[in-house]
């Protein structure tokens, strides 16, 4: 038991993190109707400008704010640079631009920063509290708690609550009669690539730290994104609430996995696979939907 | 030049760019003039300017035409060196994997980002098959013949793979098919790592090719490797050229344009969606298998993320539109990281920028090069073509008209 206690502890702190980086994909999908591929390098190129910032002023704050104005600097040079120009004709060119996307920014890392995996400081321990046999998430599990509750909790008043939130929300739902209404609907579209692109480099500057496995490097976030792709699906992509669950049942699914199966890490990455398939073939729309339309 | 009277239908395009543009056959690219001028018959004849009313056998065509082609690699394969000939071995294998995969993504319209772990399949079903034999064998040496049918099995175990994904594919649309395929490019090394047992991990297994034919004093193993991949995707070019001009090909085609349209015209959608994924993944299991022998084994990371993005990449850059594009695809995918390794020391002195240049300066290149292309120039590299062809077919028979 106690193990199993253990492993839900760590598994919902790893999933908070596929949640909020599979927010940052819902964000865009709900703004533009594109999967962006391109998240994960956009959130490590933030990383990146935080490893370096950081480096050379030593304060971990600063590194992080400059991350999350470099995330939303790139969002948007992505958006109004690339993404926008892209037909629609075929949902899958949005999605085909930004694996290109990918290449060219972890091609770019990779030249100035070299494929060598580097620390990354944080100011918080990540060794867990013991309560008798019991651990308690560590004070950088805590920590990455309160910044995904407050990524959160901060989406859900943007959209639920300001009047810049409604125009997101109307642009992505009727971009035609918000055209009329006067909201510029293409500015939104930035707005929202921008929103998830801050998102995403925040995410990315509390999972590289964490000590099982990831630290900082151009591909580091190929497998982030696909967990997060995962949780967004199982959430049916349309939903910011069904993205947070998705995220904290990826994150569960992993630790159990690799907690209860003889050398379980090298299998996850299989058996989230196996979990997204098979979500999307009993419940094509997430676990979340009510009945799903095929848009043709 | 003779000047008809009737007048030429105007070549009308008013489909929406996409990445499906510059298409081979019936699609808006191709010259629908009425006239029969000389050189339109000459046009018409050489299938450079294919009409739709053609006559003759379009498999004696093709046959014929990869005879041609095959002599001529087996006549230039004897003048290159070695290397040469290696890596234009490595060239034909992979392109027998991009060929099935512009049938699936450019005439399906279905797309995948995990051929690379099909092709994985392909190697280390041929890899395992030839270490058993080597291991059995009192001398450690293989034989042709043990390949061959390590090479079929192979295919066969991919179909077989292909029916599975393929099943699940025709479920899927758009970015949903998108991060399924991207899943499974990503689980070969954890499926390598996994049953450490049979596939060795990361360091992945080799075993003794079987040695080359004796065709003669100076024949080498690298031209045999070029002379084996080369038949091969002669072969797979000749089979999927057939393919998509017969029935199951104009099904194809029918599903992507509109799965409605073709559901009412008849077709059974999901059927001709995994017939498209299986002949895909059947070539990428040959494909695999090729590569494993001309590198002596399979290791997961030749098989990784990398290689199905390439692949990927190539035949969008190359034009979805034609398997040509596929060629000048891969060609570019092995080519332009061997040009710029060589080149890298023109630019910089330092060794180290040299080496990370020399490895990311190709994807840089590519990752570029695929946004521009399907923003500016659908058709890749083979629309391109086309539209210099149209250009200058119109140019010539048009042009007198006034």
């Amino acid at each position: 038991l106690e193990r199993f206690v253990n492993l839900t502890m760590n598994g919902l702190s790893q999933g908070s993190v596929y949640a909020a980086f599979a927010l940052s994909l819902v964000l865009i999908w709900r703004a533009t109707r594109v999967v962006n591929f391109a998240q994960g390098a956009m959130a490590i190129a933030a990383a990146f400008i935080d490893y370096t910032v950081m480096n050379a002023t030593g304060s971990y704050w600063i590194g992080l704010a400059a991350a999350v104005i470099s995330g939303a600097l790139i969002g948007a040079i992505v958006e109004a640079g690339v993404m926008r120009w892209v037909s629609d004709a075929a949902p899958a060119n949005a999605v085909i631009v930004a694996i290109g996307v990918t290449l060219v920014i972890q091609s770019i890392l990779a030249f100035f920063y070299g494929s060598d995996f580097l620390g990354f400081e944080t100011p918080f321990s990540t060794n867990a509290i013991l309560v008798g046999n019991y651990a308690l998430p560590s004070p950088f599990d805590i920590y990455t708690l309160i910044v995904v509750l407050a990524v959160v909790v901060g989406l859900a008043f943007l959209f639920g609550r300001t009047r810049v939130g409604l125009r997101l929300r109307a642009s992505a739902f009727a971009p035609e009669v918000s055209r009329l209404l006067g909201v510029s609907v293409r500015r939104m579209r930035t707005l929202g690539w921008v929103l998830a692109a801050m998102v995403g480099g925040l995410v990315a500057t509390v999972v590289i730290p964490v000590p099982k496995g990831l630290g900082l490097h151009p591909n580091a976030l190929d497998n982030l994104f696909a967990f997060a792709f995962t949780s967004a699906v199982l959430g049916g992509l349309d939903s910011p609430q069904g993205a947070v669950v998705g995220g904290l049942l990826v994150g569960l699914t992993i630790t159990y996995v690799t907690g209860y199966t003889p050398d379980g890490a090298d299998i996850a990455q299989t058996a989230i696979l196996v979990l997204l398939l098979a979500t999307l073939l009993v419940r094509p729309g997430g676990l979340f939907s009510g009945v799903a339309a095929r848009r043709v | 030049m003779t000047i008809n009277q009737q007048p030429a239908p105007p070549v009308t395009d008013d489909r929406p760019r996409h990445a499906f543009e510059g298409e081979e056959l019936g699609g808006p690219n191709v010259v629908r003039t009425g006239t029969t001028s000389p050189l339109q018959r000459f046009w018409s004849a050489t299938s450079l300017g294919r009409s739709p009313g053609r006559s003759g056998s379009t498999l004696l065509r093709h046959v014929v035409a990869a005879g041609i082609i095959f002599f001529l690699l087996t006549a230039a394969s004897a003048n290159l060196d070695a290397y040469y000939n290696n890596q234009f071995a490595v060239l034909a294998a992979t392109l027998c994997a991009a060929l099935g995969l512009t049938v699936l993504i450019g005439f399906n319209g279905q797309l995948s980002l995990g051929h690379g772990a099909i092709m994985a399949i392909g190697a280390y079903t041929v890899t395992l098959i030839m270490k058993h034999y080597q291991d059995v064998s009192p001398t450690g040496d293989t034989t042709e013949g043990e390949f061959f049918l390590a090479l079929g099995l192979a295919v066969l175990i991919a179909i077989a793979v292909g029916v599975i994904i393929g099943v699940a594919a025709a479920r899927l649309r758009g970015p949903y098919l998108a991060g399924v395929t991207l899943g499974v490019a990503l689980i070969v090394g954890s499926i390598t790592a996994y049953w450490r047992d049979i596939f060795n991990g990361d360091q992945g297994l080799q075993f003794v090719p079987p040695p080359q034919p004796q065709l003669g004093p100076n024949f080498q193993m690298e031209q045999w490797q070029l002379w084996l991949a080369g038949g091969a995707v002669l072969v797979v070019f000749v089979l999927m050229a057939n393919l998509s001009q017969s029935r199951i090909g104009r099904n194809f085609r029918a599903v992507r344009d509109d799965e409605i349209a073709a559901q009412l015209s008849g077709i059974h959608v999901a059927r001709t969606q995994i017939i498209a994924f299986v002949v895909s993944s059947a070539v990428a299991g040959l494909s695999g298998g090729l590569l494993s022998f001309i590198y002596g084994g399979a290791q997961p990371s030749n098989y990784g993320l990398q290689l199905s993005l390439y692949l990927f990449l190539a035949i969008i850059v190359g034009g979805l539109g034609s398997l040509f594009g596929a060629v000048w695809g891969v060609a570019l995918i092995v080519f332009v990281p061997l040009f710029i390794q060589a080149h890298v020391s023109d630019v910089f002195s330092n060794p180290d920028l040299q080496q990370r240049a020399a490895g990311n300066f190709p994807q840089l290149l590519f990752g570029a090069l695929l946004v521009v292309i399907m923003i500016l120039l659908p058709g890749g590299i083979q629309g391109l073509l086309f539209r210099v062809r149209r250009w200058s077919v119109s140019l010539f028979i048009r042009g007198g008209r006034r």
